[in-house]
């Protein structure tokens, strides 16, 4: 077996999140804070609590993700018609007037992209609880690609500022934002603050071989 | 320890080393970039977020897309859309959308200038090194792009329905965009971290 690689935490090193400057870990100062000597920011070795804290927004985010679907995300008021639509209403329009491409943008970025890192989040969190040894390399990659991804899902949002904002013909045509957009930038931004709040080092401690030993000491 | 490095996605350490112009350095382990060498970083940034601040001044002051139905023109800027959010009792969505295109955008751009120049001149004010920080904070927030996307998207939908005029502010817009990328992309944080060492 080859040697343990050296990581900052058993060298007694400290990476600062925000400047990415080692310094030395206090060895008595569990429960002190300690703050970067360059940048100010609070040190931790790791993300503090981190999977409690991303599992409280995957739950809060798969509670909203309900809302933001099932009610409508605009209104449209017509010559006295009114017509509501969802996100999915709104993606089946595109696709039936042909319009394919932007259909595609539309159900990636608001429908598969969230749940995918809803998914891909409580998947990453189970395996570090397991402690799984299953492809570290990969399971980093899927946390990178959660992280990337998050912020596309906000263009929906984008969609309504901007038919709100032009179609406000009065009794000809007015759009109005409806209930399920306050929801659904709920999830965008819960989601966000989830992928922000894993560590994916937490990946490559189940690598470590006197793993359970420090954990106790 | 100067020369050590942690990978911040596996905190494995590494030796740094120098890197040819334009290299990348990884993590042997798990792949994340741990640094590149940026050519004339603080300069490039500088002209760069110099020109995305006049652009930004553009894209907000002037009209964005104006939308014909027969007689009747709704002329809009980039900030109509918050407003009408706002009016309509939706100020949780206003807000977001007006941090996220708005402010935070606009708190990115001056706070580099405020950092960067400085830098530049060699002066060291007061708690500099918390600002930079705070200003690298809000980078996730800054959603132009998607905005950009949002825009190509609403116009795909009422094309159908009634013409649709860009403005001055689209294209300062769109300009914005790949400015912003250019400058993300030239900016080196760790040269502006090792600079502002108060230590050193």
């Amino acid at each position: 077996m080859k040697p343990a690689p050296l990581t900052a935490m058993r060298a007694s090193l400290v990476s600062c999140h925000s400047c990415h400057l080692l310094c030395k870990a206090a060895p008595a100062a569990q429960g002190l804070s300690m703050s970067c000597p360059r940048c100010g920011a609070q040190l931790h070795s790791r993300k503090p609590n981190s999977i409690a804290r991303t599992w409280a927004l995957i739950i809060a985010a798969f509670i909203f993700y309900l809302p933001a679907n099932v009610l409508p995300i605009t209104t449209v008021i017509s010559l006295g018609k009114v017509q509501s639509d969802t996100i999915m209403s709104g993606v089946i329009y595109f696709v039936k007037s042909g319009s394919w491409p932007i259909a595609l943008v539309i159900f990636v970025a608001s429908v598969f992209v969230p749940l995918l890192k809803l998914f891909l989040l409580t998947f990453l969190l189970i395996s570090v609880q397991r402690k799984s040894q299953w492809r570290p390399k990969d399971r980093t990659r899927l946390y990178r690609i959660t992280e990337a991804v998050g912020r596309w899902s906000m263009v929906d949002i984008y969609v309504v500022t901007i038919l709100v904002a032009l179609v406000k013909l009065g009794s000809l045509a007015t759009i109005e934002a409806g209930p399920g957009a306050i929801f659904f930038a709920g999830v965008v931004i819960i989601t966000m603050f989830a992928a922000m709040s894993f560590d994916p080092r937490l990946i490559w401690d189940a690598q470590e071989p006197n793993d359970e030993r420090r954990k106790q000491s | 320890m100067k020369s050590l490095i942690a990978c911040h996605e596996c905190d494995l350490l590494h030796q740094s080393q120098p890197l040819p112009p334009g290299g990348t350095a990884r993590c042997i382990r798990c792949g994340a970039v741990l640094y590149r060498r940026k050519q004339n970083s603080l300069d490039r940034v500088l002209a760069l977020t110099v020109a995305g601040l006049i652009l930004f001044i553009v894209a907000n002051a002037f009209p964005f897309l104006t939308f014909r139905l027969e007689a009747q023109i709704q002329e809009t800027n980039l900030i109509t859309g918050v407003i009408e959010l706002y009016r309509q009792g939706m100020w949780i969505i206003a807000g977001v959308v007006l941090l996220t295109t708005v402010v935070l955008p606009f708190l990115e751009l001056t706070g580099t200038l405020f950092v960067l120049v400085p830098l530049k001149m060699r002066w060291r004010p007061w708690k500099l090194a918390l600002f930079f920080r705070t200003v690298r904070s809000f980078r996730p927030w800054g959603m132009m792009e998607v905005f950009m996307i949002g825009i190509l998207v609403a116009a795909v939908k009422l094309v159908k329905m009634a013409n649709i005029i860009p403005g001055i502010a689209l294209y300062a817009f769109m300009i914005l965009i790949f400015i912003l990328a250019a400058s993300a992309a030239a900016l080196d944080p760790h040269i502006v971290w090792q600079t502002l060492d108060k230590r050193s």
